[in-house]
């Protein structure tokens, strides 16, 4: 056991190791900078020719955001359209049917806002042409909308005064073509030569050994396995995602998939300081968010590894850990270190169910998507943090008795009123729309809807109660994930969780954008001996004070209900 | 607003082009030279496809080693765990049944040697693996229906043991293996 400790915090350590140098990559991609892919500078020329794009033409936060809306209101309608008549479409060798209104809408809906919640399982619900036209493509470009919308915000603080916060386009098409592709390629490839199937044959039927007939689904996954993981997107081809043996066939791509999931998150913390100039910043970000990623893969691994003690006292050797819900090739400590990276970086992908975690863990990994900023998505997840600081800095400046200031510029109350919305709209989401699923379920059992809400849960008492909190704290983080056990394929879970999906993607892209752009347009102060210093430890911890206590005021009692009373009830 | 909207639609097309259709087609371009040709790597015995080898399958004659229990009965054309949280009664109540099951079919073995992946549904309700101590629990009761020596089927089951990540990974069994691999005793 203690070598499978040693092997996930390798895993962690490769993954800084090669973050670093392609933070400082990303970095100089986007600063117009020579780079080793500059080879793909004719293909993106070729691209802005084509759509009618000036990749130079500078861009207000209000213009930025317009763009970002407007590209991504109809990637919704391209997505849901092609979903409702699937069926009519080629590439698909198994014969699948259409999906319903009310779940294309919140499937297009999922995957447009990089959340990739799925009311649906890959191997019945889609057909090759979706999974590639639809599915993958949005993997790609709601990733690159992330890290668009990130840069922006850097350029907000990159001038001393400015209203110009870069060409959105030109982000979006460098992200796909500088980063994401080249590395999906990379990843793809490793899958493939270790069993994750690539060709477009359908389900396969065969005789097994001892005679049964079964059939197996394959298709062409391994590119889009690839982008599912780098892109924090997290959608699986197969219906148990990274769980499954060919979307993750052994230990070395358990690893590489759990890289992928950290890595560029981890990346952009880094860029940040190269793109500024502000190293030190970065760090004090890493290291705040690092804190309480350590922390809870620490929590989760100790209880995973040790076992649910009810088994325990049915009197066999539980040796390898909590394993209901977990493969033998990956094991209980590399699955409680994918629990935390994916709910830390609003990825959602899974390489065990959540819903069968020991109660601590469950409870950490919905904590986690709660506070969705430790790294966080791709972009967005710097975004969130944003918020987390812009608090920070004005709770600082009130216990000092200073008008605050971030990177040069004062902090009033217009910032600090989107910020503090912002923070509450999460909490009102998540709290407002469990209490009417539980309402739903409490009080109107029978109500004569396809699925009954007496029938949606999968497991009684707390953990019940937590299935349906993981599902709108999953969308609200726009995570992905879900405690599977909950009967999500009806009306009910698609149209709300598809509301909550939207709220919680484009609120927390448009607030600190607009923070940002706010925050560029007033005059500079230089920094003077009387300035707080943001990137010092003692600001750090101030942040990381402030994350704490806004999280355990808006969610603790909601986590007594679920995972904290199931665990008393059980240890 | 219209300028916008035209750009979308143009650099939406450039894109699907370039991930959904260049990128996929490069995959399986790739995928046609890795193991299994990008169609997912079969076992064959005499010539005929018997299982994938990442693929777990379900055996329920004593004569084999059994793998995990699957919350889809080793149908790979779905997938699926059995989701049960860790204090759910009825759950609870199951893998009692399961660890009562296997010491009626495993004469001579206490509770305390059933490895917890034997009686736990898997992940995937695919898992292709069990542990070592999972396989070697069987080898008694295997040993008595083909009359062969447990010596043999243990060190069969140790030739089948695979570590991973240099022995820091899990140590794996692939039980479709395995059992091709019994079958070819004599």
């Amino acid at each position: 056991m203690s070598g499978e400790i040693i092997a996930i915090i390798s895993i962690f350590l490769v993954t800084l190791i090669l973050a670093w140098p392609l933070g400082k990559y990303i970095s100089k991609v986007f600063r117009g900078e020579r780079t080793l892919t500059d080879f793909m500078s004719p293909l993106e020329r070729f691209i802005f020719r084509f759509s009618g794009i000036n990749p130079n033409e500078p861009m207000s936060w209000k213009q930025f955001l317009k763009a970002m809306l407007t590209v991504n209101a109809l990637w919704l309608f391209y997505a849901m359209g092609l979903l409702i008549y699937q069926d009519r479409f080629p590439l698909n060798p198994d014969g699948n049917a259409a999906q319903t209104p009310d779940l294309a809408f919140n499937t297009a809906i999922s995957f447009l806002v990089n959340c990739n919640l799925q009311h649906y399982s890959g191997e019945s619900g889609l057909t090759y042409f979706t999974q590639l036209f639809v599915i993958t493509f949005l993997q790609f470009v709601s990733a690159a909308t992330g890290i668009a919308c990130l840069i922006g915000l850097f350029n907000g603080f990159r001038e001393r005064t400015t209203n110009n916060l870069g060409n959105f386009w030109n982000y979006l098409v460098l992200s796909v073509t500088r980063i994401l592709l080249p590395l999906s390629i990379v990843v793809a490839v490793i899958l493939v030569f270790n069993g994750t199937p690539s060709s477009f044959a359908g389900k396969d039927t065969i005789t097994t050994l001892q005679g049964d007939t079964v059939q197996v689904s394959r298709g062409p996954a391994a590119g889009m396995i690839a982008i599912k993981q780098l892109g924090t997107n997290g959608g699986g081809w197969f219906g148990v995602n990274s769980a499954h043996p060919l979307e993750n066939p052994n230990y070395l791509t358990n690893a590489v998939e759990t890289i992928s999931i950290l890595l560029i998150p981890i990346a952009l913390i880094f860029s940040l300081g190269f793109y500024l100039q502000r190293r030190k910043l970065a760090v004090m970000i890493f290291g705040v968010m690092s804190v309480l990623f350590i922390l809870f893969t620490a929590i989760n691994t100790w209880y995973e590894t040790k076992g649910n003690p009810a088994i325990d006292r049915l009197g066999i050797a539980q040796l390898q850990g909590s394993m209901e819900g977990k493969e033998v090739r990956i094991g209980a400590a590399a699955t409680a270190l994918w629990s935390v990276a994916t709910t830390s970086t609003s990825n959602g992908s899974v390489n065990g169910m959540h819903d069968s975690l020991t109660p601590i863990s469950g409870g950490v990994v919905i904590l986690d998507m709660m506070i969705n900023a430790l790294y966080g998505g791709v972009g967005v997840g710097l975004l969130n943090f944003f918020i987390f600081i812009v608090i920070a800095v004005f709770l600082s400046g009130l216990m000092v008795g200073r008008t605050p200031e971030f990177m040069g510029h004062k902090v009033e109350a217009r910032e600090v009123k989107i910020a503090a919305l912002i923070t509450l709209l999460s909490a009102f989401l998540i709290k407002g729309f469990t209490a009417l699923a539980a309402y739903m379920v409490a009080h109107h059992p029978e109500i004569a809807w396809s699925v009954k809400p007496g029938a949606w849960l999968n497991n009684p008492s707390f953990h019940g109660f937590s299935e349906m909190l993981y599902e709108f704290t999953s969308s609200n983080a726009n995570n992905g994930s879900g405690f599977e056990g909950l009967a999500d394929n009806n009306i009910f879970w698609n149209v709300t969780t598809g509301i909550v999906l939207i709220l919680g993607r484009y609120l927390p892209i448009i607030g600190p954008i607009a923070i940002v752009g706010l925050l560029a347009n007033k005059k500079f102060i230089p920094e003077s001996p009387g300035t707080l210093r943001t990137d010092s430890i003692t600001f750090g911890v101030m942040t990381l004070a402030v994350i704490i206590i806004v999280t355990a005021l808006s969610y603790l009692p909601a986590l007594a209900l679920g995972p904290l009373a199931e665990y008393f009830s059980l240890y | 607003m219209k300028k916008y909207l035209g750009i979308s639609f143009k650099l939406s097309l450039a894109l699907l082009i370039l991930c959904s259709l260049l990128f996929p087609l490069l995959i399986a371009a790739i995928g046609k030279a890795a193991p299994g040709g990008g169609d997912g790597e079969t076992v064959k015995v005499n010539g005929k496809v018997v299982g994938y080898k990442n693929i777990g399958q379900q055996f329920s004659e004593d004569k084999y080693f059994q793998g995990r229990p699957s919350a889809v009965s080793y149908n790979a054309g779905g997938s699926g765990g059995s989701n049960k949280g860790a204090s759910n009664p009825d759950y609870l109540q199951q893998v009692k049944d399961r660890i009562d099951t296997f010491l009626v079919h495993n004469p001579g073995v206490s509770h305390a040697d059933i490895p917890a992946d034997l009686v736990t549904a898997s992940g995937s309700g695919l898992d292709p693996d069990i542990s070592p101590a999972s396989a070697l629990v069987q080898v008694k009761r295997i040993a008595a229906i083909r009359h062969l020596p447990e010596e043999k089927l243990k060190s069969l089951v140790a030739e089948n043991t695979e570590k991973h990540m240099l022995g820091f990974g899990p140590t794996t069994v692939n039980v479709l293996l395995l059992n091709i691999a019994l079958d070819n005793l004599k």
